[in-house]
């Protein structure tokens, strides 16, 4: 019996590309944006007024204990961006998927937006319950960091004049970067921090009240429909962006041709 | 001691983030399916061809 070889290999690159049709993309977003948006907009209003008024004080740390159902969404969702540019990298350099480096570049943004969100919040609970705004703690330096690969990620792509030039180095900066996510999850364990430790596992049960987790579980579902109807709507306005620059390219391309004749 | 105006400055900053985010990218899509309407020729084809069987739909007893 013979092996063919690239028959292995063809049907994942199909199903990859499946969704590189601009106008396929288009259709397919434009379907899906609606839910995502209302979606994340119930969820996330009903986990933050539960979060606000109905959930109990902790013992502990009082009424300050629900800046967590922002600051714990904005930290995954941190993550997960990053996470997100990583795997739109490897789409981009291994099997060159045209919308992979047009998602990275849009979730950029995002990410970092999110990103400032968790440290901010985390200052705001810090200094109520540290006595600081800052500390150079190791999950909260290794969120920083994570921060200024936002940062560079988003400015290494406009630094050259070739787009494509910016997406291979973009992507690159995204893959080597990727080392600090692991870093975050695990530095509450690798490191003694003043950082609480992780609250969540999957094999344990969660080190939480249930009455503080559900409006937990309601904001952080809820931000990241929100932040994948962002992401979505933002790609669209890419993909649209680039067809409105090639034809306007084209057309510059049929004047030179015309005038080149009348000459 | 009151926490008051960390929480309030935690979810103004939770919920203006995000929705700044949003109507950004809502304008900028909104924006771009303007431009794309106006230059695009398939689509000047597609809504011409809309407007046609609208045209024999209403022209028909």
């Amino acid at each position: 019996m013979t092996v063919d070889a690239t028959a292995s290999l063809a049907p994942p690159r199909r199903n990859l590309h499946r969704f590189a049709n601009p106008g396929r993309f288009l259709r397919l977003a434009g379907a899906v944006l609606p839910y995502l948006a209302v979606g994340g907009l119930v969820l996330s209003a009903i986990g933050l007024v539960w979060g606000l008024f109905f959930s109990p004080a902790d013992w502990q740390q009082g009424d300050a204990v629900r800046i967590m159902y922002v600051h714990v969404p904005a930290a995954w969702l941190a993550s997960a961006g990053y996470a997100g540019i990583a795997a739109c990298s490897v789409a981009s350099l291994v099997w060159r998927h045209p919308l992979a480096d047009l998602a990275a570049q849009e979730i950029g943004p995002v990410g970092a937006g999110f990103t400032a969100v968790c440290l901010v919040t985390g200052s705001l609970w810090g200094k109520p319950m540290w006595g600081a705004w800052w500390v150079w703690d190791a999950r909260l330096t290794s969120v920083l960091v994570l921060f200024f690969l936002y940062l560079g990620h988003i400015a290494l792509i406009r630094a050259f004049d070739n787009p494509e030039r910016g997406y291979r180095a973009g992507a690159i900066l995204a893959l080597v970067g990727a080392v600090d996510l692991p870093i975050i999850k695990f530095s509450v364990d690798w490191w003694h921090t003043l950082h609480q430790g992780n609250t969540f596992s999957l094999t344990g049960a969660p080190h939480m009240y249930i009455s503080m987790l559900w409006p937990l579980l309601f904001t952080t579902l809820g931000y990241s429909l929100v932040f994948a109807a962002i992401v979505t709507a933002r790609l669209r306005a890419a993909v649209m962006e680039r067809r409105i620059r090639a034809l306007l390219l084209a057309r510059v391309d049929e004047r030179g041709v015309e005038e080149r004749v009348a000459a | 001691m009151t926490f008051l105006p960390y929480v309030a400055a935690s979810y103004t900053l939770g919920v203006v983030v995000p929705a700044g985010f949003a109507l950004a990218a809502w304008r900028r899509m909104r924006g771009a399916s303007a431009r794309l309407a106006a230059i695009d020729p398939r689509r000047a084809r597609r809504a011409a061809a809309a407007a046609d069987a609208r045209g024999r739909a209403e022209d028909r007893p």
